[in-house]
């Protein structure tokens, strides 16, 4: 079991998690806001790797990309940034990025580089379920990696299902066909959708994500998933000076009833 | 087809569809309906009838005489410059118009780079009544300002892309991210041989019209259907794909295909994509790409903004890695000295990314009974202030 199968046979509702692209607004903030962000409570991370052709996010994110390529940031800073910060994070970590950074540095490599300094899984939401299956599913479990798929209102059951037969941490549960840093829509078919999900009862946790801000919209995820993730909404608070000790507010904005740990 | 794509869209160990989620629906609808679509009388009928009458085709075959003589062979342009709004172009937008209609969406969006696919879009969206946005890179948009016109003028909204290096690749970033965000009513129509599949493959086969001329015209002129050499330019390798499509099983015809070198192969402001690319995946394909160690892709240069992108389609890069078709390359000064020629030879004058492929003619021997053909893509007069500066007329 990795981190993040241990965090949901432990907990399985309202789970917070929080994105954040490496290397943004500084190129060495990541370990600095990766233990913030435990401290305040938070349950899992998502660090962005980033590509300078990010076509799943909004300008929120592709700025912090931008910016952080800008910053040097490369895999293999990356990377090193990652040994240190496991000596101070515990909570899960899964790093969130694109394709081709992976290929160039090779796949094989980058799971298990990854798995080495303590990553429990990968999203990559252009490695489709076919490619996935057919040239890299072998490196993923080798390495005990949790791959994240996407699911959004328009993904066919039959879909889900095998979705659910390939995933090993969580299903990623888009609130509608949006690139990243778009409103949370809970109109009354986004309802249905997540009803829908609901009770095709899938073996996987789900956690929704994309327009995840505030306290609403968190509460109103959690009444149909496991948890939530805030990605944009936070990116931007880093935008701010001094953003550290803001952090602990953030989070209490979201969930709070939360108690924050030391 | 030996090097047609396989079930998956994959051409060899390049292709596939690497597509977020949020694309899913959209580009599994169009793999399982473009076939369909493509292969129905009433659509065959209505692609014909608009190419004929609205395109002007079949393109010409052109014997060019004086380059005959200059060149100690055959030569022949496929004169794609005489099509309507000015390129090649027009044949795709043409084909993806009519299945966009036939899937009922009302909604059309288009990337756009020198301009030429932008205004081709624009022109069969006025065609058809249907809306029309096209996402341009903020400084193609002030490289290429008189195209922008011409889109705007033919009821286009022409939206510039100011994310990243601000010219074609985020162009395709931004109509891809509208894509996602307008799934249900919305067609994409993509201006090259590539992007996820089975764009690269339908793409192609709207444009194999011009090597299905080519053969019939070669026939009728010089009593053989089979020339030596094709010779075509390739940005995403789209009219180079028609031009060779139906030459590709005959393997004694050597297919040649001409990057930009941009200030030369080396210089660092190249777009020599087979030259300087690796293995690599964008815009939802697995190609070969211009990008840095750590996997960035590179902001590719070339004085012909039609050929200023910084990968292939994925056919390409399997006709390169199977050698079936050599990728050389012609620099920014070549093609402007190739293009100057045409005009004072022929009387033609050419755009700069067809004068890329008319340049490697300067580097190739020929026999005498020779046959070679090239495609003249698109006509210079986009190109005319380029030229006017560099020649100084
Ligand atoms: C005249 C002309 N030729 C060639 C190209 C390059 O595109 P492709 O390689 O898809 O033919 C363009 C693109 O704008 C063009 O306008």
């Amino acid at each position: 079991m990795n981190r993040l199968q241990n965090l949901f046979a432990n907990k399985n509702d309202n789970l917070l998690s929080i994105y954040f692209t490496a290397g943004y607004p500084e190129l060495n903030a990541t370990v600095d806001i990766a233990e913030a962000l435990e401290k305040a409570g938070v349950d899992f991370l998502e660090v962005g790797f980033p590509y300078s052709d990010p076509v799943a996010d909004g300008p929120t994110i592709q700025q912090s990309s931008e910016k952080a390529l800008e910053n040097g940031m490369t895999v293999n800073v990356l990377f090193e940034q990652l040994k240190d910060l496991r000596k101070r994070v515990s909570i899960p970590i899964l790093l969130m990025g694109y394709i081709n950074p992976m290929v160039q540095y090779g796949v094989e490599r980058f799971c298990k580089k990854a798995a080495e300094v303590g990553v429990d899984g990968l999203i990559i939401p252009d490695l489709p379920m076919y490619e996935y299956e057919k040239l890299y599913s072998g490196c993923f479990t080798e390495n005990n990696l949790s791959n994240i798929f996407l699911v959004t209102p328009n993904t066919s059951e039959e879909r889900i299902r095998k979705i659910d037969d390939l995933s090993t941490g969580f299903i990623y549960l888009l609130s509608s066909s949006s690139i990243t840093g778009s409103n949370l829509q809970v109109s009354v078919p986004i309802e249905d959708y997540y009803k829908r999900i609901k009770a095709m009862e899938l073996k996987n946790p789900t956690i929704i994500g994309f327009g995840i801000s505030n306290s609403s919209t968190f509460n109103k995820a959690c009444q149909y998933a496991n948890g939530a993730i805030v990605g944009s909404a936070f990116v931007k608070l880093l935008a701010t000076d001094n953003y550290l000790p803001l952090i602990p507010d953030f989070i209490k904005n979201i969930k709070p009833d939360l108690s924050s740990r030391g | 087809m030996k090097y047609g794509v396989d079930e998956h869209g994959y051409y060899g160990d390049f292709g596939g569809a690497y597509i977020p989620e949020m694309l899913y629906p959209n580009v599994e609808a169009l793999r399982k309906q473009y076939l369909q679509v493509l292969e129905d009388n009433d659509f065959k009928a209505e692609f014909d009838q608009l190419l004929k009458d609205y395109v002007g085709r079949p393109s010409p075959l052109y014997h060019a005489k004086r380059y005959s003589e200059k060149y100690g062979a055959n030569i022949f342009f496929k004169r794609e410059d005489l099509n309507h709004t000015g390129s090649h172009k027009i044949n795709n937008a043409i084909g993806q118009i009519l299945l966009a209609e036939r899937l009922g969406k009302k909604r059309i969006i288009a990337e756009t780079g020198a301009g030429q696919h932008g205004v081709a879009t624009a022109t069969v969206c006025a065609l058809k009544g249907l809306e029309c946005v096209v996402y341009m890179g903020e400084i193609d948009m002030a490289r290429q300002a008189p195209n922008v016109s011409r889109m705007k003028m033919l009821g286009a909204r022409v939206v510039p892309a100011t994310s990243g290096s601000k010219t074609l690749k985020d162009a395709t970033n931004e109509a891809l991210r509208d894509w996602i965000g307008n799934p249900e009513d919305t067609h994409y129509i993509i201006g090259s041989v590539v992007g996820p599949y089975p764009y690269p493959e339908m793409v192609a086969r709207f444009q194999s019209i011009i090597s299905y001329e080519t053969k019939k015209q070669l026939l009728e002129q010089t009593g053989r259907e089979l020339p030596e050499y094709v010779l075509a330019c390739v940005g995403g390798g789209s009219n180079a794909i028609g031009m060779f499509y139906h030459f590709l099983d005959d393997e004694e015809v050597k297919l040649i295909a001409v990057e930009a070198a941009g200030q030369g192969i080396n210089s660092g402001h190249s777009a020599a994509t087979t030259a300087l690319g690796k293995d690599g995946v964008l815009h939802g394909m697995r190609t070969i790409l211009m990008q840095t160690e750590d996997g960035q892709v590179i902001e590719p240069y070339s004085i012909s903004a039609g050929l200023d992108y910084p990968g292939i389609g994925p056919q390409h890069a399997h006709l390169f890695k199977a050698d079936r078709a050599q990728y050389v390359s012609a620099t920014d000064e070549e093609a402007l000295q190739a293009g100057l020629l045409c005009c004072q030879l022929e009387g033609i004058i050419p755009a700069i990314e067809s004068s890329h492929a008319l340049a490697q003619l300067e580097k190739m021997q020929f026999k005498n009974d020779d046959n070679i053909v090239i495609c003249i893509s698109g006509r210079g007069d986009k190109d005319l202030d380029t030229y006017i500066k560099h020649f100084g007329y």
